[in-house]
């Protein structure tokens, strides 16, 4: 086994589109060498929300941009690699396809392996790239498209504890600022009119919270926000300004309250594992939400474990973790034998049993 | 054409579940649904119940609000599921492959005023719409082909 290893990894599965280098002498910590992300948010932010990076073309076209300038920004050339890594699901096939098509050539080109990440695992293993944290820990994804809790025992053996089987919170957010006339994307824009609003002001439903399980639903929120802003409307012909910050303030109480509580239950079942170390992580744009944050981090205290929230820029769609995870599979002995397929569905954990569906049963999906 | 129409109330989701599940086993590839409704009124809740009842093998059904498209494998055929809020430009709905999908899949589409003149005539129009009570919906359906007639027929709520 390779002492010390630096892998390149491509990222284009969501809106964006990234490269990076991470190196990791074996036994050290993981150093990203770089990261290149080519954000849409910025550039479309006039049209008032991401435009999402539909185009394969339009990913084809950056990816290569992006792996050299990754190399470059690394200052390492294609000889010092030990192989190179790309997202195949999941995610939009076009996107995902565009990924493999191009790590592909770099690897074919470079004589180097090309290993296949699921972008999910990325995701949970962003606390062992920024902290070198220990398995198994307990994660929650929470992000625009996604809301699970999982234990990491290994880069590729996930158990998931439940998850949201409908919308994801960041949706909900989304749909929150979209109802009360806010910018996008809605969590920044629900979390600062928030600040100066009552949270106990609406009743807003904690759905599930009777059942039990770590499973939640986000969906009935938004048509519970809808009616209560209806009602308001047709009482006072409009909305104060104290009105929308109050809505957004019970919100975002009611999002907090549900996670808080399914986290109480999900290290419940995690403490049963008697990790060595435990320890909590939170990965995903919604941990950056001070509420949501502060009620994760309460919980994870008052139930003896360590919390984590690894910094936003690599809580987002990244390259960085890409490389990370290809970087375990490697020391694993992955070398990319086997036959590399782009997946647009790919569950993180495939004995559980599918959640999402109008809670009768239970990817990016 | 000739235009159909029909006003349903849902009481219930399960209401909705039962409508979704009897249509979703007549559909052929080619034929579209076009979920329309306000934030809230039940569209993707009709297309998780009708897919989750024609899958091919059990998977989550996610929401395609970020992802824009999730495709599945049902009994029927392939299925696209998708959500054009976020589409600004109609280029994209054709860069997205939406119009051969429209052909060649069963395509159940949110948000669809965003086709502009790629909305087919020959399209299933499901227009959902909140009520005093919280848990119920109406469901205002309209069609122009024919086909229509058969599909729906024993399956109108």
């Amino acid at each position: 086994m390779e002492d010390n290893l630096t892998i390149l990894a491509l990222e284009s599965s969501c809106d964006d589109t990234a490269a990076a280098v991470v190196r990791q002498a074996k036994g050290g910590p993981a150093q990203i060498l770089s990261s290149v992300v080519f954000d849409q948010t910025k550039l479309h932010a006039t049209f008032g929300g991401v435009v999402p990076e539909i185009a394969a073309r339009a990913h084809a076209e950056k990816l290569d941009v992006c792996a050299k300038e990754a190399l470059i920004k690394a200052n390492v050339s294609l000889f010092d690699l030990d192989a190179v890594a790309v997202t195949a699901g999941p995610g939009l096939i076009g996107g995902v396809l565009s990924g493999v098509m191009c790590a592909r050539g770099i690897a074919a080109g470079a004589d180097l392996p090309l290993i296949g990440v699921n972008h999910l695992a990325g995701h949970a293993l962003t606390p062992r790239l920024t902290n070198n944290v220990r398995y198994p820990y307990l994660m929650l994804l929470v992000s625009g498209g996604h809301c699970q809790f999982l234990i990491a025992h290994s880069s590729s053996d996930f158990t998931r504890l439940g998850g949201t089987i409908d919308d994801a919170p960041g949706e909900a957010f989304d749909k929150t600022a979209r109802l009360l006339g806010l910018t996008q994307p809605g969590g920044p824009a629900v979390q600062q009119e928030a600040q100066a609003g009552d949270p106990t002001r609406f009743a807003f439903p904690r759905p599930m919270l009777n059942k039990p399980g770590c499973d939640m639903s986000f969906s009935g929120l938004k048509t519970a926000l809808r009616r209560a802003r209806d009602e308001i409307i047709a009482q006072k012909s409009g909305l104060t300004r104290q009105d929308r910050a109050d809505l957004c303030a019970s919100f975002q109480a009611a999002v907090t309250d549900v996670l808080s509580e399914k986290c109480r239950r999900a290290i419940e079942i995690y403490m049963t594992e008697a990790p060595s170390e435990p320890l909590i992580a939170v990965a995903g744009g919604v941990a950056a939400n001070t509420s949501i944050r502060a009620g994760l981090e309460r919980t994870a205290h008052e139930n003896n474990c360590a919390f984590l929230a690894p910094p936003l820029s690599l809580c987002t769609d990244n390259a960085a973790m890409i490389a990370y995870c290809a970087l375990e599979q490697y020391r694993n002995g992955d070398r990319g034998k086997g036959e590399l397929v782009a997946r647009p569905r790919w569950p993180l954990d495939r004995h559980s049993p599918a959640m999402l569906g109008s809670g009768r049963k239970g990817a990016k999906a | 054409m000739e235009q159909f129409s029909h006003h349903a109330a849902l009481a219930s989701p399960g209401a909705t579940d039962t409508f979704a599940t009897c249509l979703g086993a007549r559909l052929f590839p080619g034929d579209v649904i076009l979920l329309e409704g306000p934030i809230g009124a039940g569209k993707t809740h009709f297309a998780r119940a009708l897919i989750q009842s024609i899958l091919t093998v059990p998977e989550d059904v996610p929401s395609p609000t970020f992802t824009l498209v999730q495709t599945y494998d049902t009994t029927r055929g392939e299925v696209w599921h998708t959500d054009l809020y976020r589409l600004l430009h109609p280029d994209d709905i054709e860069e997205l492959g939406l119009p051969e999908a429209m052909t060649d899949a069963i395509c159940l589409i949110e948000w669809p005023d965003r086709l502009g003149s790629l909305r087919p005539d020959g399209a299933l129009s499901l227009d959902f719409a909140t009520t005093e009570a919280e848990d119920a919906r109406t469901l205002t359906l309209t069609w122009q082909h024919d086909k229509w007639n058969e599909r729906l027929m024993g399956c109108l709520p």
